[in-house]
This record gives structure tokens, sequence and C-alpha cells, in this order.
């Protein structure tokens, strides 16, 4: 049983206050779905876990199994055991899918030779074309594939934890519900703990959450089970606005202009 | 009054060992003894001039070197086992060993005595015409016309270092509708030594000519190449270059597209560390319709070391329907390294279509956390994104290079990570 434990997480991005005392626990074999409005700090949670350089943590703790991440680099959180799943998956050019598995320290001591069979029965499993596999990395992959080939990663890897970041942006309803199921199944095969970060229901409807929580105002502002989500898809987020979210005009610093959600999406 | 060195100094007003009788000695005396006379009224090059810019040409002092008038005794050993058409041994721009796969039909390989034939028809400058009167002879490689040549030629050109100028020829003429590759090891012995080898490829209509490079000198040596070709109607050339050595290893290319619808392609990987300066000029002149080129130059520099790309397409009058395309993207891996990238575009005609791009950039910062977030560290992060940036134009080199290049990229980052450590690379 590992244990991912987020504890009074508050973290800045350019001298701005973005989490403010963020309390989750996430157990193997769960699924935690974090929802909330833009600008939030949702992506921003994912990143400051994952250790994504230009935020500053400013207090709290993050551990995994009692390991301090917050105190560890990048790679070796990869390796003891968090994964991220990202919104937006880097290309990274003449980079293939298996020199990045062969070089990761989370594969632990698996070989070349044992690497590959589980590579190519995981491409099977999700429906990614095996030709896709001598690509470089998400370089001339559409959305879906590029969430499908995340989603060999996060098998082939076997990490205890993982954020799913905004994981349905950009993907058809095919591959949302090929990439569903391949993670559920992994809470049950591997006893991954899941931590998915959407605005959106309709990957809920896939991915079952035991526990759904709103991040409004950069902390857990309710928490409940799917029927919040339900709620949520009713109502809307205003009940959670505190007044400390930003004006209406100002632009999530998390949005991507060249990603697939557009402009006005974006705006608070 | 001293020298104006605005246009630089006259060959001939510094002392130095290229003098009309040491040319003589090559054979062919009085048109050597011609050629080194002219020297009196050519200025060496200086950093004034455009296509100098940025270089070290101001530290050139031909005084440390030694014109090379007789063969060395030395062979090198054949370097590689690959199939090939023909096996050439240059050293110190002296063909000793013409070695022919037997049963090929319509290549021609001969070594042609006496100056070498100016391949600079457009700026000719001292350097240009010293090659000439110092070429000891020209490798001349020719495929008949209608011949296809399966196999490249391979030619291991090796300077021997100590101070020694050489000034290798070679001509490659790909006739009409003929096929033929060619590829050419450069390396030299440790210690100074200056490098001027020359190459120039002429393709026939509808004929296909690569000629591939991996310069792999020495880091004293200082090399100022220069390549030309001119393609015919339907021709196709490239031209590619994967330089890892030298203290300062130029090399200028000029492309004329002569005949409608000829393509040229120009390709460039390279990496530099230490002090060295990798210097890379491009001259392409759309000269008919419907010609096409694409340029893709890719470069790392570290430590201290720096590229130069400067390019010029230009589109002459009559290039309608040209299409050109020029890309330069460079990585810093240290804050000393330099980079200047200047792409250019003359066009002259409006019916083209032409692009260009540079960039100059440190490792890309995404690419590094996605790696990194997948448990692979730093060291070995950097190391595939910098093989990985280079993959492109790497897999359109000739097959018998790609894993030469590989590995001398290889090496070249395991000697940086001997320097810096396990924790050189940004966490």
């Amino acid at each position: 049983m590992s244990e991912l434990v987020i504890s009074g997480l508050e973290a800045s991005v350019g001298g701005k206050q973005i989490l403010r005392g963020v309390d989750l626990t996430i157990r193997s074999g769960e699924v935690h779905a974090v929802m909330g409005p833009n600008g939030a700090g949702k992506s921003t949670l994912s990143h400051v876990l994952m250790g994504k350089p230009g935020y500053e943590v400013t207090g709290g703790s993050v551990t995994l199994d009692g390991a301090d991440l917050l105190a560890m680099p990048v790679w070796d959180r990869a390796a003891a055991g968090l994964f991220l799943a990202m919104q937006y998956p880097t290309e990274v050019p003449g980079v293939q899918l298996r020199d990045v598995l062969r070089h990761s320290i989370a594969t632990g001591d698996v070989s070349i030779d044992e690497l590959e069979p589980r590579l190519l029965a995981e491409a099977d499993r999700i429906g990614f074309e095996h030709q896709f596999l001598d690509r470089a990395m998400n370089v001339d992959l559409s959305g879906g594939e590029k969430k499908r080939n995340e989603t060999i990663q996060l098998a082939v890897l076997q990490p205890k934890i993982a954020i799913l970041d905004e994981i349905d942006s950009g993907l058809d309803v095919d591959a949302l519900r090929d990439v569903s199921r391949r993670v559920e199944a992994a809470t049950e095969e591997t006893g991954l703990g899941v931590l998915v970060i959407t605005h959106y229901n309709k990957l809920l409807d896939e991915l079952h959450p035991d526990h759904v929580h709103v991040l409004a105002g950069g902390r857990i502002a309710a928490s409940g089970g799917a029927e919040l989500a339900a709620e949520l898809e009713v109502s809307g987020y205003a009940a959670y606005s505190d007044g400390s979210a930003r004006p209406a005009a100002e632009i999530d610093p998390d949005w991507d202009p060249f990603g697939d959600a557009t402009f006005a999406d974006r705006t608070l | 009054m001293g020298p104006d060195f605005s246009y630089g100094d006259s060959v001939n007003s510094v002392s130095h060992g290229f003098t009309p009788d040491v040319a003589a000695q090559l054979g062919d005396a009085d048109q050597r003894r011609d050629l080194t006379a002219a020297l009196a009224d050519l200025p060496l090059p200086t950093t004034d001039a455009e296509e100098w810019r940025y270089s070290p040409i101001g530290e050139l002092d031909l005084a440390a070197y030694t014109p090379v008038t007789a063969p060395p005794d030395r062979t090198v050993d054949a370097v590689s086992g690959a199939a090939c058409s023909a096996q050439i041994t240059i050293i110190d721009g002296f063909v000793v060993e013409v070695d022919r796969a037997s049963g090929v039909d319509g290549l021609h390989i001969e070594v042609v005595t006496g100056p070498a034939p100016s391949t600079a028809d457009v700026d000719r400058t001292a350097l240009d015409v010293l090659h000439e009167a110092f070429s000891p002879a020209t490798l001349s490689i020719r495929v008949d016309d209608g011949a296809t040549i399966a196999d490249p030629v391979l030619i291991n050109s090796h300077h021997t270092g100590s101070g020694r100028a050489a000034f290798g020829s070679i001509t490659v003429e790909v006739g009409v509708d003929a096929k033929l590759a060619v590829v050419e090891n450069q390396t030299s012995a440790d210690g100074p030594g200056l490098n001027v080898p020359r190459v120039s490829v002429t393709v026939g209509d509808a004929g296909r000519a690569s000629y591939a490079t991996i310069q792999d000198l020495g880091a004293d040596l200082w090399q100022l190449a220069r390549q030309h070709s001119v393609v015919g109607q339907q021709g196709n050339a490239e031209l590619a270059i994967a330089a890892f050595g030298g203290a300062y290893a130029r090399l200028r290319t000029d492309t004329t597209l002569a005949g409608r619808g000829a393509n040229g392609d120009l390709l460039a990987v390279y990496y530099g560390d230490a002090d060295q300066v990798l210097d890379f000029r491009t001259f392409q002149s759309h000269a008919a319709a419907d010609t096409t080129s694409d340029l893709a130059f890719k470069g790392t520099v570290d430590d201290r070391a720096g590229s130069i790309y400067t390019g010029l397409i230009r589109i002459e009058e009559n290039g309608r329907n040209s299409n050109a395309h020029q890309a330069n993207r460079n990585i810093k891996l240290s804050d000393d390294a330099w980079a200047w990238s200047v792409p250019n575009l003359e066009i002259e005609n409006n019916e083209v279509r032409c692009s260009h791009a540079s960039t100059v950039s440190p490792v890309d910062e995404d690419q590094r956390f996605f790696l990194h977030a997948r448990g692979v560290p730093p060291r070995i992060a950097d190391r595939l994104i910098v093989a990985g940036f280079f993959a492109d134009v790497v897999d359109r080199f000739p097959e018998v290079l790609r894993d030469g290049i590989v590995t001398r990229v290889a090496d070249k980052l395991d000697r940086r990570e001997r320097r810096v450590g396990d924790d050189g690379a940004a966490a």
C-alpha cells in the first residue's frame, strides 16, 4: 500500500501565490479527481508535485510512502514512483519512446529484453500502432495518439501514483475510453493510485473516481464522492469563489496558447 | 607608411615558404611560378569581408606553415570495410592510392597533375590562388552518361600535421542521367597544420550526385575548405558535411542550380567544443526556373566554442517557380559558447517560394522536464536531446556515414561528461 500525502502545500509562480494550503491524500488503488475553475491552480498542483522548474514551494510538504518528494529532483520523484501524464506531452525530436524507457531509472532493473515485450503488449492493449513506437516522442502524433503514448509509458513504468493532468484535452471519445480503461485497470492490477485533474465531467464518466475534490482559490474547497462531480456539472464553481480568484480578464498563467483549449475557455 | 589593414596584407608582404621556387618543385613550373607571383597583388582575407565576418581569419599566419612538395612516405590504413566502388587515399593533398573494385563500368578515376583548376570563379582570394599554385594534382572522378555507380567512392583524406600546409583538389563530374555517391573521411595527426581542400561537383542533366564528408581533424588543425557545385537540368546534387574537428574549420559552399528543375540540397551536422570555431558559408544560386533547394544545418557548441553560419540564397531573374528552404538550428550547451546564424535571401523573381529559419538556444527546458519526469537522469536526458536534435539531418546522410556521425556525437558528449561530471547538466 502506497500513500501520497500532500499537506498544507503552498506554491507561487513569479512571486504570485497560486496554491494556498492544499491537503490531499491518495492511496493505492484510489482514484481522486481534482476539479475546479480555470486559474484555480490545478495545473500548478500537478507541476509542483512533479517538480517542474519555475514554481516555488513556499510551504507545506509532500511525501510518498514517507519519503520527502519536495526534496528530490524530478527524476528521483519518478524513480520513487510518481508519474505525471501531461496535458500537452512535450515533443522531443529524434528521441524514441524506447530510448526514454530504456534510460528511465524508474524502470528499476528491468533489462531491455524484458522491456520490449512489455512495450509491445501495452501498445496493443491501448490500440497504439507499432509503427508509432519508432517515431520521435510525440512528434507528428495526434492528440489521441499522444495520450495513448503517455498511457503506455505509465503502464510500462508502473508508478505507485499517477497524476493525469487534463488528460482529456485534445482527446476523442475512443481515446478517452481507451486511456481511462487502461488507467482504471492499473488501479486493480498494480494498485496504482490516481490523481486526475480535469474540469470536464466527461472523463469522470469513464474513469470513475472514488473521491472528487474542488480546488478553488488555491485550496481544496470541498470534497465528496462522485455525486459532487454531478453537482458541479449543474451548478458550476460559483459557490466556491471566495474572492481570491483572479479577476475575470486575467489569463490563466498555465494557459498554453498553442494548446487545444480556446482563448475563451481559458479566461476566468 | 604601414600596410593598409582594411584590405589585408598581401600574401607576399609577409615572409613565408610559399614562394615561386617552392611551387615550381611540384612540376609545371612556369604555371605555378606565375600563380605564386600573382599572389603579390592579392590580399589575404580579413574579417572586413562579409563572408569572413566573425571568423578568426586574422590569426592566419602563413609563416607558421610549410608547403608540402613531395608525397609523404607513410600510408594510412583503409578505414572502411564497407562496400565501395573505389577506395582512394589522399595524404597531405597527394593522392597516394587508388584501389578500384572490379566490374564497375562507367567510372573513371584519374590523377591529373598540374595546378588545381580554379573552383572559385567568384570571390577568388589569395587562398584560392595559393591552393591552385600548391595543389600537387587533382583527383578526377568521372561517371559516364547513363551510368549508375551502385556503391559509393570512399576517399580517406589524411593530414600529417607537423606544420604542413596541404592543398588537396578533387573534381567530380557526373554525366547526363548518371549517378554517383562520394564519401570522404577527413582525419589528421595531432599538432598544427593547414588544410586547404577544394571539391568541385558537376552534375549533368538528370544526373544525381552526392558528396558527403566527415571532418574529424585534430584539435590544432586549421581547415579552409571550399566546395563548388553546378547542377544541370533536372539534376540533383547533395553536399553534406559532418564537422567535428579542427581549431578553426571553415567550409564555403557555392552551388549553382543552372538547369531547369535542378535540385541542390546542403546538409550539415556540427559539434564544436573547447575553443573550436566551425564556420560555414553557403551561396546558393537559383539560376533557372523550377529549381529547388533545401538547406538543413544543425549544430551544437559547448565550452568556449563557436559556430558561424551565414547563407545566401539568390533567386536569379530567370529563377521563376523556384522553391528554397534554409534552416540553421543551434544548441548552445554552455554560456561561453557562441553561434552566429545569418540566413539571407535575395530574390529577383516574384514567383518563388522561399523560407528561412534560424535558432540559437540552450537545451529546451520543456524537453528536459519531460525526460526527467520519466525518470531519465539529467546527464542522459541531455545526451538524448542533443543526439535527437541531430537525428533528422543525420538520417539524410549516406547510410555508410550515419553510424560514424552518431558515434562522433557520442564521443563529444562523453568528453563533455568527463569534463563537467555528473552535476554539469542543469537539473
